[in-house]
Formats: C-alpha cells, structure tokens, sequence
C-alpha cells in the first residue's frame, strides 16, 4: 500500500468542512465506520474532530483528507484489500 | 504513556496555515513567554509555517525544535512523544480538524488561539473542551498579544 497522494483517487469534495464530511458519509454510504482522529489508513493518519467518519463503497474507501492550507477534502479511494479490511474490523 | 505528562513541562505550538500573518509573530512572542517559564516549546507545521517561524528566528532565539506537522501527529498517534500544553493557531475549520485530532491523542492540556476574520464562526465550532482565547486579528498582533498576556499567568498555573 503506497502513500495516499501517489495513489489513484477521486475527490468527492473539495474545500469543505469536518462537519459537511461527516453529514455526507452518513448520508451517502450506508457502510460507514466510527474512527477516532489519528486512525492511520493508506500510510496517513486521518485529522478530524470527532465523531470521524470513514466508509466503504464497493471496493473504494471514502476517507476525509485535511492539509492546514487547503482545507479538508473527502476521496474516494479504489482499493479492494483495504474495503474488505475494514468491513472485517466491523464485524469483529 | 501515562495520562498526564510528568517531568519538566513543555509545549507544543501547532500551527495552521500561515495567510493570515499575525500567526508568525505571535508564535515566535508565545515561544519567547514559554521560555521565559522555563517550559520547553516545539513547533510544528506544515513547511509554509514552520519556514516563516524558522526565517524569523534564525538564531533561535526563542524557538527550539521545529518539526513537520505530519510528522508529530504520526508521533502522537503511535504515544512516542506528548506534551504538558497543546496551543492550536487556528483560523479555519482545519486548524481546528488538527487541534481536535491532537485533543482525541493526547492529555495534554488544550489552549485553542483562534484568530483571523471568520473567529467567531471558528470559535462556535469548538465541539470539544479546551481554552480559547478568540480575538479579531488579522495583520494587528496587538489585540491577540494583548489577550495572550491576560490569560498566560492563568494558563501555566493552573493547566
């Protein structure tokens, strides 16, 4: 698993907020998962203000990305491995 | 990693981004106040910021250690480092996303300087406890030095 800007992936929103994230995962991908800030996914740990939401559709992974100047972003990332991972870890 | 932080006290100076340009000048004044107090500081950012606060201070005079941003939530993450304070500069929603995500790591205790023009829709989003100093400054450092100096007896005494 290579870091996340090296990898494929779709920007679902742009310049958005944590709270307009966690809205649209619970009201977009009803396979979604609680995770607290600093959870690491694709070599990142994931920023946020709690409740932090990640989802899984198919086999993408849906995960808010913030960097300081450019505020937070929510891809969707293709990776079959890690959605079966994490619908694993729910079922624990 | 014990709940609280023990041993001599030091302090992480999180930055955000560095537009609004009183965050410069006020993390190098609060780093200087640290010092004075005999508390350590570390000073983190993304590269933008930590540039600004390393050319300012090229003697290092009042900064210590500075280091990259991913690079110290990665440290917090995985409970290699903490610290006694956390002061978040924030003026956007992803100033408060990192100052959240340290808050969810760390005990240490949270002082939230929250600036720029947008303060009070920043300061209305706190969700989580800590101590806020919110002030109306954008490329003015006075009033926010101004707040910083009536609440930092209180901060070091008693967080």
């Amino acid at each position: 698993m290579g870091c996340l800007e090296s990898m494929k992936h779709e920007i679902i929103m742009r310049d958005t907020t944590f709270k307009e994230c966690r809205q649209y995962i619970l009201s977009n991908f009803p396979e979604h998962f609680e995770v607290l800030p600093g959870y690491k996914i694709f070599e990142k740990h994931l920023i946020g203000v709690p409740p932090l939401y990640i989802a899984v559709d198919g086999d993408d992974v849906i995960i808010p990305y913030t960097k300081p100047c450019y505020g937070t972003f929510l891809i969707r990332v293709p990776d079959p491995e890690m959605a079966a991972e994490l619908r694993k870890k729910k079922q624990k | 990693m014990p709940d609280t932080k023990t041993g001599p006290r030091d302090a992480l100076l999180l930055l955000g981004c560095p537009q609004v340009p009183i965050q410069t000048s006020v993390a190098l004044y609060l780093a200087g106040k640290l010092r004075k107090q005999g508390i350590t500081t570390v000073i983190t950012g993304n590269r933008a910021a930590r540039t600004n606060i390393e050319v300012a201070d090229p003697d290092r005079h009042y900064i210590g250690e500075v280091i990259d941003i991913d690079r110290c939530i990665a440290q917090l993450a995985e409970k290699k480092r903490d610290f006694h304070y956390c002061f978040s500069f924030i003026h956007n929603d992803a100033g408060l996303s990192y100052a959240a995500t340290v808050k969810a790591m760390s005990p240490a205790a949270q002082i939230l300087i929250i600036f720029g023009d947008h303060y009070e829709e920043v300061a209305g989003s706190v969700e989580f406890p800590a101590e806020i100093i919110a002030v109306k400054a954008v490329h003015n450092p006075m009033p926010l030095k101004a707040k910083i100096d009536e609440v930092f007896p209180w901060v070091v005494s008693n967080l």
